[in-house]
């Protein structure tokens, strides 16, 4: 029998109930949409939360302040990372001798905080960061008016901030704002560059912070002498390993601490962060796959069930092909076909549905948070969804088949 | 010698009954011959017929067709030898509703593995045969029971087969349309195909060459018909 033959013999055997062929071809449908649009949308999430943590800069080596619990393998989040108080100005002038690090581009001390912005009567509480003169580089965040602060200006503690493209849009609308005057906790500062927009990152807006000096930030707006943490950038992926080890020497000869399980410091790298949170959007992508394959489960009994009623109005048919010298090998493939041709159409519809959904999944992601994956065709979710319809369609539709092959002729054509 | 028949048997077992369907039966039937084989409903001549065509295999007993044993061979030989050796015409015609006269008759020859063009021309040809070819393209349920049997004829002599089995084929026909069949069969005959026609009506036997009577699964005569009747002015009445 010609693969053409058992083609349109199998698209005849589906056009005798339009209806039917089309409820089943649906069941297909929505399992497959369902597997492949969390699979979209899973892989569409972590890219994203890849890509946000790599936004902050490449090769990043973060230290914050306290013990971290877990020595071996990954790092945990440690509690004591805001009250720790043990990372000073003169550990990151430390760590950006070359004799101690000599891999480190840059090293940029942070501080964090909150305060009162005012500005011709407007007044709002606006997240600050306090730093060096080399955020810019380091966080891939650049000024899209006037610019960033100078070394000296840090050095000097002056009374500069550069603010977030939405402080400018909330305070100062369309208007000019460099050389303008704020208030930040009351104390005058001059505005003397723009970021650009960035978007959502780590759950919070880049876009609403303002830059100030470090040593501004820490004497004038917090009135401390710690750091929060201290960021240091590596220009290439392959001198992580060796900088983080010098940074453990340095810190632990300043903090006199003898070994490694007496840190009172944490090291995190970004590879590190990115794998933990792989592993994670992985898990809930497997789970939530899982789910959706249960439905793709329900519409491949449903093409079974289909083709067994097929396999009984058709009694007679088969009993004919049959006779007139249809092996059973005929029948067999006969009836594969069509299961095969139902699952096979089900499948690219659903494809087609998935990828639908996880487009408009993205386009409403970026609706709520500003920021999305775009739209990632998933490749693999596509090969996944035609090699599963086609296991379906053979796995469920060898039963039917077979027992449509299996049928004596002589009581199938008499079979009324 | 095309269909050998020694001391056939079919019993069928249901639980503990068993049903005796063909109990003996010998006969010897020549290529050219046009056999009728008569007898009541449950006479077992449906059985005989099922044997006789490979679709069933007798309990005991031989039976060769054109000199091949059907215990010799597998399902798929058998399947073969019907499919290249053989054409069926069937009471209730068993034509596919929603393919055309052009399909049905091609049926066949889809599992011979055949060139396409060639396929064609003897769909044509035996399409032609049974004066039909103005219907090629319609659907059966825009025929007429007369021209479906006769699609179904086409369908069975379509392969070219040596026999052709015909299972009561103007049971569910009016005279003039069983006329045609008959008419058609006497003419495929005169080509040089060998005819089984089972039937239970004595007027439509009585145009075959030789008679076959089956009763309670016994052959109790087989003899040649001496006033052959003739289905008359064919041509004239296909047109």
């Amino acid at each position: 029998m010609r693969l053409s033959d058992s083609f349109f013999t199998a698209i005849e055997g589906l056009k005798v109930n339009k209806g039917r062929s089309a409820l089943t071809i649906l069941g297909i449908v929505i399992g497959i949409a369902a597997v492949i649009g969390v699979m979209a949308v899973g892989q569409g999430a972590q890219s994203l939360v890849l890509q946000e943590i790599q936004g902050l800069g490449s090769n990043l080596i973060i230290i914050t302040p306290g013990g971290s619990e877990q020595k071996e393998g990954r790092p945990s989040i440690s509690m004591g990372v805001l009250s720790a108080k043990n990372l000073t100005s003169d550990d990151v002038e430390a760590l950006s001798r070359k004799m101690n690090v000599p891999y480190a581009q840059e090293v940029m001390p942070v501080v964090m905080g909150s305060a009162i912005v005012t500005y011709e009567g407007q007044e709002k509480t606006v997240n600050f960061i306090g730093s060096t003169a080399n955020l810019p580089q380091v966080h891939n965040r650049f000024t899209q008016e006037g610019r960033f602060f100078s070394d000296e200006e840090e050095k000097g503690m002056a009374r500069v901030v550069v603010i977030g493209s939405k402080i400018k849009e909330q305070f100062f609308g369309e208007g000019n704002v460099i050389g303008e005057r704020i208030k930040i906790n009351r104390r005058s500062f001059e505005v003397i560059g723009v970021m650009e927009e960035q978007g959502v990152r780590e759950m919070q807006d880049i876009d609403e912070l303002i830059y100030v000096p470090i040593s501004t930030a820490q004497k004038q707006l917090l009135g401390i002498n710690y750091v929060n943490s201290i960021i240091v950038s590596v220009d290439s992926e392959e001198f992580i390993d060796q900088t983080i080890s010098d940074i453990e020497t340095t810190l632990r000869i300043r903090h006199n601490i003898p070994n490694s399980s007496n840190d009172d410091f944490t090291i995190t790298t970004q590879k590190e962060l990115s794998e933990t949170i792989g592993i994670v959007t992985a898990i809930f992508t497997i789970l939530l796959s899982c789910i959706a394959a249960i439905s793709l489960l329900v519409g491949g009994i449903g093409i079974m069930n289909i083709m067994l009623v097929s396999v009984t109005e058709r009694t007679k048919e088969i009993g004919l092909r049959k006779a007139v010298g249809a092996r059973k090998k005929d029948i067999l493939i006969q009836f594969l076909f069509e299961s095969l041709l139902l699952t096979l159409i089900g499948g690219i519809l659903g494809i087609i549905v998935g990828c639908l959904f996880s487009w408009g999944t993205s386009l409403v992601f970026k609706e709520i948070l500003g920021s999305s994956w775009g739209f990632i065709l998933p490749l693999n979710a596509v090969a996944l969804g035609v090699g599963v319809s086609v296991i379906i369609g053979l796995g469920f539709g060898i039963y039917p088949a077979q027992k449509a092959a299996k049928l004596n002729p002589i009581e199938a054509l008499r079979y009324e | 010698m095309m269909i050998e028949a020694y001391n056939l048997k079919k019993e069928y077992r249901n639980d503990s009954v068993v049903t005796v369907a063909l109990d003996g039966v010998t006969f010897n039937i020549e290529a050219g011959e046009f056999v009728a084989i008569m007898g009541p409903s449950g006479s077992g001549k449906s059985t005989l017929m099922h044997i006789m065509c490979f679709l069933d295999r007798p309990t005991s007993g031989i039976y060769k067709f054109e000199g091949r044993s059907i215990d010799d061979l597998t399902d798929d030989e058998l399947a073969r030898i019907r499919n290249k050796r053989m054409g069926f015409i069937f009471q209730s015609y068993n034509l596919l509703p929603r393919t055309t006269v052009f399909e049905n008759v091609r049926l066949p020859l889809i599992y011979s593995g055949l060139k396409k063009e060639i396929e064609d021309k003897m769909v044509r040809e035996a399409v032609k045969q049974v004066g039909l070819s103005h219907r090629i393209n319609f659907y059966p349920n825009q025929l007429s029971g007369g021209e479906q049997q006769r699609v179904a004829i086409a369908r069975a002599l379509v392969n070219n087969p040596s026999v052709i089995f015909a299972d009561e084929p103007t049971g569910n026909l009016d005279s003039k349309s069983g006329n045609i069949v008959i008419a058609l069969l006497q003419e495929l005959n005169d080509k040089g195909h060998t005819i089984v026609l089972v039937t239970h009506e004595k007027y439509t036997s009585e145009h075959a060459k030789r008679i076959i009577r089956i009763l309670d699964g016994k052959l109790v005569s087989d003899e040649k018909v001496i006033n052959r009747l003739y289905a008359k002015n064919n041509k004239e009445l296909i047109k």
